[in-house]
């Protein structure tokens, strides 16, 4: 064992050169060679290593399986209702299915409503994250970037619902100056337009900020762990050209760390989508459809879900709810592969 | 030693907790004031089960505490599933008898009721729960409305607070300039229903919606549960709700005071304005079966009648295949229309029956056999 160790200490480090701008640490550490598996195949070892390989194998192919069954799951439960229903379900602003003879949905809002409160939470989480990382990795000791991390680790552990009534009771009344301010001086721009709802409380506004302090923690772990495992001769490089700290960060810790700040980024964009009771006690519901701006009121994908569960008595209706469930999980797929295609394929998430 | 008095100690904090945490619940249950009721013929089936509307369930956990109290060793259990799924129950025989916030549809509903029963069901409006229209306007703490003006502000007709409608109501009041912004339930609910239903029947037309468990204004924003308006009431200015009205005292909201039907003085919510209501609902149903009118409750032109109230029914049978059931009904029913259940009822958010309409009940459980 110890054996094997110290060797892989020198292998890893190798690794690492040869990945300048590349893959993160997360994957070096985790993802097995199977090179270096087979080249010190003895019998015995042979056999421990068959048997690990089924297992790590297995658990993959299992994750794989999960995810194609609750696909089949989603799809199977959702084509009825969506053969009988009669509005169209891409561009009808309306979800209603009181009646089961007359189902009426679609989930245009939903996707806007969704859209929205995930991506300016994550406009807003993504560069304070970035802020934090660097500072615990680059500027501070030790003794005080490891409490301080800590901490913000700790945000991750507060349940959701204690997130929603912080925002809907001490965050949208704290944040009502600002909103006011944004839709009477930029109210042309359409983001800050005004709303469908009758206050500026309670918005996607507020709730895209609470929701921003709820995947904060996720990024900056990953991106603090990421930063952190940049080698040290590529700093070493840097300075040695007479680079400042700034330009060290620029030119040797950000290319590291790009793509698992993105991967982080995505990890917290998922949690952003599927949030539901955080967004349901926040953002209030609307008589109207949505206009693309920041003050509109609405559901998510996953609080319309939630708000509706206690009423799944009948299948069609039902089957209603679950059709948003599947394009939300077809959503965070696209999300995904655009992530994917904007860090230039090299994203190890 | 010493960590024996620790663990000693950890102890002491875990009995209190439980002794305090079990004040806590004790509260839900009626507390200690349940005493035993004179004149009821216990007996038959030990534990009767009901199941539906969840607006009585607070009313309901009152009465099965003086039950007990007045029965001993019998007891009901009440499960809070709301009203259809109570009403299913009931038809399928899971249930003695179903808490409703509607009464039994006429046809299909009433035929398979009358095949499970093997008699004819009754609905019995047992529990009424006044619904106040609650607002937040800065020194304004004695807002009148009528029926139309109501009706104006929540389909988005009225939309300033100093309209000339609302100011015509409330004469020499400084009513502000600013937009009234409208909450509502967004979750299907019992309150909505009867709101909007009051609405229509009391506006000659004027609310032009359709009455359904949701919310059919459209105008304002909407908030989750009674708790949810009336939190978003009291933090947002010039917002006005439709709310339960033991929310709304909790909550510290100011309550309009409605000017009914018959357009006489304004009537503030209390439990006599709202029994007053009650007295002069007209029954709709036949004999014991008393399914009321609603519109002659909401159309409630009585001097000092306040017409905003939702009511709830306990739908039974009128004659029991089994007897044993039949007596244990009885015998609940008779304890919920005793003064020692009535009279918790206020503190709960529900209104004492008046003396004339409860003599009606009485007369219904007593024929129940």
């Amino acid at each position: 064992m110890t054996e094997r160790t110290t060797e892989q200490a020198p292998s890893r480090s190798s690794q690492d050169e040869n990945s300048a701008a590349g893959s993160s640490t997360i994957d070096t550490v985790t993802e097995p060679d199977p090179a270096r598996g087979r080249s010190h195949g003895s019998p015995i070892q042979g056999r421990g290593e068959r048997i690990f390989r089924g297992l790590t194998s297995g658990s993959g192919l299992l994750v794989v399986a999960a995810v194609a069954a609750i696909g089949l799951f989603l799809l199977v439960q959702a084509v009825p209702s969506l053969l009988a229903n009669n509005a169209n379900f891409f561009t009808s602003p309306v979800f209603d299915t009181r009646d089961a003879a007359n189902l009426n949905f679609g989930i245009r809002d939903l996707l806007v409503v969704t859209l929205l409160s995930s991506l300016f939470a994550l406009a807003i989480a993504m560069p304070i994250s970035l802020g934090i990382a660097l500072f615990l990795t680059q500027y501070t000791p030790k003794r005080v970037s490891r409490p301080f991390a800590y901490i913000i680790d700790l945000l991750a552990a507060v349940p959701s619902i204690i997130y929603g009534l912080w925002g809907i009771a001490v965050l949208a009344p704290a944040l009502l100056p600002i909103a006011t301010w944004l839709s009477t001086n930029l109210g042309w721009f359409f983001l800050f337009a005004p709303g469908n709802l009758p206050v500026l409380t309670g918005t996607i506004f507020t709730g895209g900020v609470v929701l921003a302090v709820m995947i904060l923690p996720i990024i900056t772990a990953v991106t603090r762990e990421v930063f952190s495992q940049t080698p040290r001769f590529h700093i070493e490089a840097a300075q040695a050209l007479g680079a400042t700290r700034w330009e060290v960060i620029r030119m040797a810790v950000l290319p590291y760390g790009r793509s698992g700040y993105i991967a982080g980024s995505m990890l917290g964009l998922g949690r952003a989508l599927g949030e539901t009771i955080a967004v349901l006690i926040v953002i209030r519901a609307a008589t109207t459809p949505s206009g693309f701006s920041l003050f509109d009121g609405g559901y998510t994908f996953a609080s319309l879900i939630a708000s509706a569960a206690s009423e799944f008595s009948q299948p069609l209706p039902t089957g209603a709810y679950i059709a948003a469930g599947l394009v939300l999980f077809v959503l965070t797929f696209v999300v995904n592969a655009i992530a994917r295609v904007v860090a230039g394929g090299k994203v190890n998430g | 030693m010493r960590y024996q008095r620790r663990v000693a100690a950890v102890g002491l904090i875990a009995a209190s907790a439980l002794v305090l945490g079990a004040c806590g619940s004790d509260e839900n249950a009626g507390g200690g004031g349940v005493t035993a009721v004179e004149g009821v013929q216990c007996g038959g089936k030990p534990d009767l089960r009901s199941s539906g509307s969840s607006a009585q369930n607070n009313a309901m956990t009152r009465f099965v505490a003086t039950y007990q109290q007045t029965c001993q060793g019998q007891t009901l259990n009440y499960t809070p599933s709301g009203s259809g799924a109570g009403r299913n129950e009931f038809l399928g025989g899971q249930t003695d008898f179903a808490g409703s916030d509607s009464a039994l549809k006429d046809g299909d509903e009433t035929n398979r009721a009358q095949q499970r029963c093997a008699s004819p069901a009754w609905n019995l409006p047992l529990v009424f729960g006044p619904v106040a229209v609650a607002y937040n306007v800065a020194g304004v703490t004695d807002l009148v409305l009528d029926g139309t003006t109501t009706a104006r502000i929540f389909n988005g007709q009225i939309t300033t607070w100093n309209d000339p409608a609302i100011a015509a109501l409330n004469p020499g009041k400084a009513l502000p300039a600013a937009p009234i912004v409208v909450n509502f339930r967004s979750d299907e609910s019992g309150t909505t229903e009867n709101f909007q239903k009051y609405l229509v029947a009391a506006s000659n037309g004027a609310y032009g919606k359709e009455a359904a468990q949701t919310f059919n204004g459209g105008v304002g924003a909407g908030a989750r549960g009674s708790q949810g308006v009336a939190d978003a009431t009291k933090n947002t200015p010039n917002s006005i709700t439709y709310v339960e009205a033991s929310f709304a005292q909790r909550g510290g909201l100011a309550m309009a005071q409605i000017i009914n039907a018959g357009g006489g003085a304004p009537v503030a919510l209390s439990p006599e304005s709202v029994g007053a209501a009650i007295n002069n609902v007209q029954v709709s149903g036949q004999g014991n079966d008393l399914k009321l009118d609603l519109n002659s409750l909401y159309q409630a032109s009585a001097p000092g009648a306040y017409p905003i109230a939702l009511a709830t029914y306990e739908i039974v049978c009128s004659n029991y295949a089994d007897d044993q059931t039949a007596s244990a009904v009885r015998a609940f029913l008779q304890t919920a229309l005793s003064p020692n259940a009535q009279q918790a009822l206020p503190e709960a958010g529900y209104v004492p029956l008046p003396d004339q309409f409860k003599q009606r009940l009485t007369t219904a459980v007593n024929a129940i056999q």
